[in-house]
This record gives C-alpha cells, sequence and structure tokens, in this order.
C-alpha cells in the first residue's frame, strides 16, 4: 500500500513541478494554441465553399489541428529536462521510473487537453458548427483520443530527447500511431455533429478505449528500460 | 575521529576492476575503488581522462562495460534501492531555470519524500548563503549562485554517498571557504565523499585518499602523504608517462 502511495506521490509531484514551469513560461501552451489557429484560419480560406462543405470538412480539421498542437506540447515535455540535465537530476531520485513517466503524461495530458478546450471554440467559431448538445460526446471523444496518443508521444518524447532533430523526430515517430485514435475519433465526431445516434459511435468509443489501455500500459513498462542506460 | 570511522564501518563503496568502452575506445581501464565512512577521494587528471564518466557508472547513470560495483555492501542494480544515499552534482546543475531555488529544492525534496520538504529547502539554502534569493527564477542567478543551489541540491537528503564533479567551480573565495565547510561537517558525520576536482587548493583541504586518473587508469592511487607540492609533483610525473 505504502509502494502505491509512493508511486502516486511521485507521479503528481512530477506532474505539478511540469505545470508550474510551463505555467512559469507558458512556452508550449502559447505555440500550441498559436499554431492551432492558425491552422484553423488556413483551413477556413482554403476550402472551396461550392465543392467541399463545412460540415463535411469540419470533424477532420478538428483532428488535425489537435493532433499537431498536441505534438508541439509533447516536444516541450522532455526538452525542459534537456536544460541543465535535469533528466539526470530525475533519474538519480530513488524513485520509480514508471513514476516519473506516470507524471510527464499526466503533465502532457493537461497541457493538450487544455489546448484542446482553447481550441474548440475558435474552431466553432470558423466554422460555424453547432456543437449544442453534442459538446459532451466531443469532450469525452477528445479526452479519450487524446489519452492515447499523449501516452506514446510522451514516451516518444524521452526517446528522441537526446537527438540532435529532436523536434523532427517526434512527429515522424509518433505518425504511425497518431492515425488510428484520430480517424477514430473523427469518425465519432462526423456522426456527432450530424445528430446519429449514440449506438453507431459505441464500436469507435471502444476502439478507442482498448487502445488507450493497451498503450499506457505498454508506455509505462516500457519507460524504465528507455531511460536506463 | 574520521581515523576511528575508517577503521571500524564497511566500505560506502566498492569499484572493482571497472571498465567502461564506447565502441573500440577504453574510457576506464580496470578501475578499482573504495571508499569508507568519513573519507574523502581526491580524482584529479587531464581533460578527457574518464573523471566525469566514473562518477556517472559510480551514480548508476551509466554502466560499467565490465567489473563489479557495491554501493553500502550490496551489489549495485538499477532498483530503487541502489540510488538510495546516493547523491551527483555534476557538471549540469540538473535546476530548472524557470523555478526559483527554493521550488527547485522543494521539488528534490518531496521526490526524495522528505517529511518536511519546504523546511529542508531552507535549511539548504541557508546551508549554502542563498536565503534572500531563494524566490528569484534560477535563470536570473549568476553563474556562482546557480552552483550554490546545485551543491544544497546536492546535499539535501543528507546523502550518504556524495559524488561531485567540480564543486568549487564559478565559486568566490568565501562561498568555496563555505562548501568545504558543509564538506568537512558531511564526513565528520560518517558520510564519504568523491571529489572531481582541478581547484586543488580548497580540495586538498578535505582530501583524505588522492588518485590520479590518466587515460582511463589509476597512475597514483593512495591515502594522503605529504604535502600538496608533493601530490603535484607525483601529479607531473604521471601525466608525462
Amino acid at each position: 500500500m505504502r509502494c502505491v502511495s509512493d508511486f502516486f506521490r511521485v507521479a503528481l509531484t512530477v506532474a505539478g513541478k511540469d505545470l508550474r514551469v510551463e505555467l512559469r513560461s507558458r512556452t508550449a501552451l502559447v505555440s500550441a494554441i498559436t499554431f492551432a489557429a492558425l491552422v484553423l484560419v488556413i483551413f477556413n480560406y482554403a476550402r472551396d465553399p461550392a465543392e467541399i462543405s463545412r460540415e463535411a470538412l469540419a470533424p477532420s480539421v478538428l483532428w488535425i489541428t489537435f493532433t499537431f498542437a498536441g505534438v508541439i506540447a509533447l516536444n516541450r515535455s522532455f526538452s525542459l529536462e534537456r536544460e541543465n540535465a535535469a533528466l539526470d537530476g530525475l533519474l538519480l531520485a530513488p524513485v520509480s521510473r514508471s513514476a516519473i513517466f506516470l507524471g510527464k503524461y499526466l503533465a502532457n495530458l493537461a497541457f493538450v487537453l487544455t489546448i484542446e478546450a482553447v481550441t474548440l471554440p475558435l474552431f466553432v467559431l470558423f466554422f460555424s458548427v453547432d456543437v449544442h448538445g453534442n459538446l459532451a460526446g466531443i469532450g469525452v471523444t477528445a479526452v479519450l483520443a487524446t489519452a492515447g496518443f499523449v501516452a506514446i508521444g510522451t514516451l516518444l518524447a524521452a526517446m528522441t530527447v537526446r537527438t540532435r532533430f529532436a523536434e523532427l523526430m517526434l512527429p515522424l515517430l509518433i505518425f504511425p500511431f497518431l492515425l488510428p485514435p484520430v480517424s477514430w475519433a473523427a469518425q465519432i465526431t462526423t456522426r456527432l455533429l450530424a445528430g446519429r445516434p449514440v449506438s453507431e459511435i459505441v464500436g469507435w468509443m471502444r476502439l478507442i478505449t482498448l487502445y488507450d489501455v493497451v498503450f499506457v500500459t505498454l508506455c509505462l513498462l516500457l519507460f524504465p528500460s528507455l531511460v536506463d542506460e | 575521529m574520521t581515523g576511528s570511522l575508517q577503521a571500524t564501518a564497511a566500505p560506502l563503496l566498492q569499484a572493482i576492476s571497472i571498465e567502461r568502452r564506447f565502441g573500440a575506445s577504453r574510457v576506464l581501464r580496470g578501475v578499482s575503488l573504495e571508499v569508507g565512512p568519513g573519507e574523502c577521494h581526491l580524482i584529479v587528471g587531464p581533460n578527457g581522462a574518464g573523471k566525469s564518466t566514473l562518477l556517472r557508472i559510480l551514480a548508476g547513470l551509466a554502466r560499467p562495460s565490465s567489473g563489479e560495483l557495491r554501493v553500502f555492501g550490496s551489489p549495485w542494480s538499477a532498483d530503487v534501492a541502489s540510488r538510495q544515499g546516493v547523491s551527483l552534482l555534476s557538471h549540469q546543475s540538473y535546476l530548472y531555470d524557470d523555478l526559483t531555488p527554493t521550488e527547485n529544492l522543494l521539488f528534490a525534496a518531496r521526490l526524495h519524500g522528505m517529511t518536511d520538504p519546504l523546511g529542508s529547502a531552507r535549511v539548504g539554502l541557508d546551508g549554502v548563503g542563498l536565503t534572500g534569493r531563494g524566490d528569484e527564477p534560477v535563470r536570473r542567478l549568476s553563474r556562482g549562485m546557480v552552483q550554490r543551489v546545485a551543491i544544497a541540491r546536492a546535499l539535501l537528503t543528507a546523502p550518504r554517498l556524495l559524488l561531485l564533479d567540480e564543486p568549487f567551480s564559478g565559486l568566490d573565495p568565501e562561498a568555496a571557504e563555505r562548501v568545504i565547510g558543509l564538506l568537512r561537517k558531511q564526513m565528520a558525520a560518517g558520510r564519504g565523499v568523491i571529489l572531481v576536482s582541478h581547484d586543488l587548493h580548497e580540495a586538498w583541504e578535505l582530501a583524505t585518499h588522492t588518485h590520479v586518473l590518466v587515460r582511463g587508469e589509476w597512475k597514483v592511487s593512495g591515502p594522503v602523504q605529504g604535502s600538496l607540492e608533493s601530490f603535484l609533483g607525483q601529479y607531473r610525473d604521471a601525466l608525462r608517462e
């Protein structure tokens, strides 16, 4: 029992530190939100209204924006540990490596969900999409889809942080892992915005949940061997 | 007091024939070291001799290619217990520039599960003479002040074994004297210190053992004998070999 409480104490300490650093510098949040707003503006003006309806394009645009803005935030996650070799300081502490991963993961999840929460009203504004009545569904979908790809992103960010092209490597490596949750989330969003019955989205929701369970568990197990030389 | 600790207590650290290879290059060649309570082992050597690599291995941040490492009597392993009671001060500060010294120490104290993190952080900053500077972001502090915060972080948990890489770097004479006093207290409390330093005048005040590392192997190794001048002579001879 003591072991479990220590595990979560360490995870919350690491997450709290990351949130405090980000609130102080706002580097990742400002960059990701600015990027998200620019993507939405470009998609809005690049679309040919006569050929492609807003409703057809909106779900894909929303998830493209969420994921790429999320990757920007994930890149920051371990780059702050690279400054002054702070990651070595973390690894020297007599604490579970998996607890460190969980802390980094929780902080990243909070960042990316915050970015999504700020981006969603901009999306509604630019695409004039009526989310009234679907907000809870879109929120649950966002949390479920984000939980999985942030876990993979956190692991890959730890892997790429010591490489020369860390900012390039993370989007490249995460890409294959992003495809399943993002495509499932886009399918759910399309049906939610079209007012389709819940029975049509339950299958996708189950797939995303399974993806989350598998990848969060795998990442928790793999992180220690990744950071130990 | 130091002598009695050395005579009776089990070694804090035993490194036996440590080798470290990077590809074809052998950075450490059969280095052995035994550190007892209250001892301070001063390691010197030219740049690239393998001093920092040795410290990283002793701290558990890197693994030896061969050889045996025992910490507090147990074989070193990657589990949590092996990292308990060992602290490393490296060239890098391990600090977060956007946080204040107090927040950095508070984070380290919480990570180690200390019972009074804030109290420990304040005592730590007080110890290195930074009581009034605890609430400024680290990025605004001078190089010497950052080094003092890093030293406070390394000493925060009262580790039984301290590994220090250039602790006097960037410190003014007053701060260096303060750090020597802090380290003397640690040694008097039975803690072991391994000190890598080019500031030999400061380091000599603490050293109980000296080692000269050249191209990954000891050229001189043993208890302090004679004066700093005679040691410097040995050091120069080792470099010429």
